[in-house]
């Protein structure tokens, strides 16, 4: 289960507006977070896996304490064995496909699972520069899902995808993540996006 | 600071600091047996000193045009600073690095304030192109100084153009 109740700050066209989030999320379940662009949902994303700190608040994991701000501990990003799906991408222009399932671990069979999931057997070799739109989205949902991350954070994952690699991609997913126990949170603007997917909702205003 | 001082000035400050009489200079002295006035060693550091504020201007700006989310990225794999640093930040800015390094080298070929003051005149010792080429004009030589002159210019020319090679050979990554 994660706890969530967090108050953070965000500048905005005209001003200032605030998130303020108290919620909690299952564990081992897909939940889709949806709302209007600009209501911080990345931002939100991103305070859970201790990439931006938020003024006030608490975040739990399975019990595990990974922000309280009010007795000051901030547990690292590098410790929260998180797997993050960037709405840009953030591959790394330096290495090929391989390289960056193997910077995540050093487990070829599961590389070899992963790179059959995300259809990019024939692409191992080739870096990001050569890869389409859609490849690079898969690769870096690849990417997270490397370290056997026991929360994976997913920003737009699914939004260069076409429909048929969508579905096939989805299903295979969900078997992972229910296999590994993987609580995962999809933030997206349309809820059909991941109709058949997403298990739990929570709207994000 | 040494991105505006004046090359002679910067020199001079060098050549007081290293010169045996003073603090620094002294202490490299006793404790090293270092002599940094003079002598090619001192040549080389004070040339550092004066060059690298030249370079570490683009590389820094190679750093902050990486976007924020490929350490943001690393970081959520459990990857440290330091494995981030090397692994994914600075392989990242290769060609940036490679261009500042032999921009800075043709800059620092060229110098003259700072080596004529820490490094003096010494023939096979501290003797640099740029001072040769003044000497020879100073003794009316200018056949010498032309020769001189023709081949900075050549190494100069040849420099620009691995540069520009590297730079336009350099495919675009996705980021750009």
């Amino acid at each position: 289960m994660i706890e969530v109740d967090i108050r953070k700050k965000i500048k905005i066209y005209n001003g200032v507006s605030f998130i303020n989030v108290n919620t909690s999320f299952e564990s081992a379940r897909v939940t889709l977070i949806s709302g209007p662009s600009g209501a911080g949902k990345t931002t939100f994303l991103k305070i859970l896996a201790g990439l931006i700190q938020p003024e006030e608040g608490i975040v739990t994991v399975d019990g595990e304490v990974w922000l309280d701000t009010s007795q000051k501990i901030f547990l690292p990003t590098q410790k929260r064995h998180l797997g993050f799906v960037f709405q840009d991408y953030a591959l790394f222009p330096n290495m090929t496909v391989l390289e960056h399932l193997l910077f995540g671990t050093k487990d070829q069979e599961y590389i070899k699972r992963l790179l059959n999931m995300g259809e990019m057997l024939g692409f191992q070799n080739h870096k990001p520069k050569h890869l389409s739109g859609g490849q690079m989205q898969r690769l870096s949902i690849l990417r997270a899902l490397s370290t056997k991350p026991k929360v994976l954070l997913m920003d737009e994952p699914f939004s260069a995808l076409d429909q048929a690699l969508k579905v096939s991609l989805m299903t295979q997913l969900k078997d992972l993540l229910s296999e590994l126990g993987i609580t995962c949170l999809i933030v997206s603007h349309y809820q059909s996006e991941t109709e058949g997917f997403a298990e739990n909702s929570f709207n994000f205003i | 600071m040494p991105l505006v001082l004046p090359p002679s000035v910067l020199g001079f400050y060098l050549l007081l600091a290293f010169s045996p009489q003073n603090a620094l200079g002294k202490w490299l002295q006793e404790n090293f047996d270092i002599s940094l006035v003079f002598s090619f060693q001192g040549l080389v550091l004070a040339s550092v000193i004066y060059s690298l504020p030249f370079m570490i201007s683009p590389v820094k700006s190679a750093f902050v045009n990486l976007p924020g989310s490929l350490a943001e990225a690393s970081y959520t794999m459990g990857k440290s600073r330091f494995d981030t640093f090397f692994q994914v930040l600075l392989p990242n800015i290769k060609n940036s690095l490679i261009t500042a390094s032999v921009l800075t080298f043709a800059h620092t070929l060229g110098e003259f304030g700072v080596v004529l003051m820490i490094g003096g005149n010494i023939p096979g010792v501290t003797k640099v192109a740029s001072i040769a080429i003044y000497d020879s004009v100073e003794t009316m030589e200018y056949q010498n100084a032309n020769y001189y002159s023709l081949i900075l210019f050549a190494i100069t020319f040849l420099i620009v153009i691995s540069v520009f090679v590297l730079n336009r050979k350099a495919v675009k990554s996705p980021l750009e």
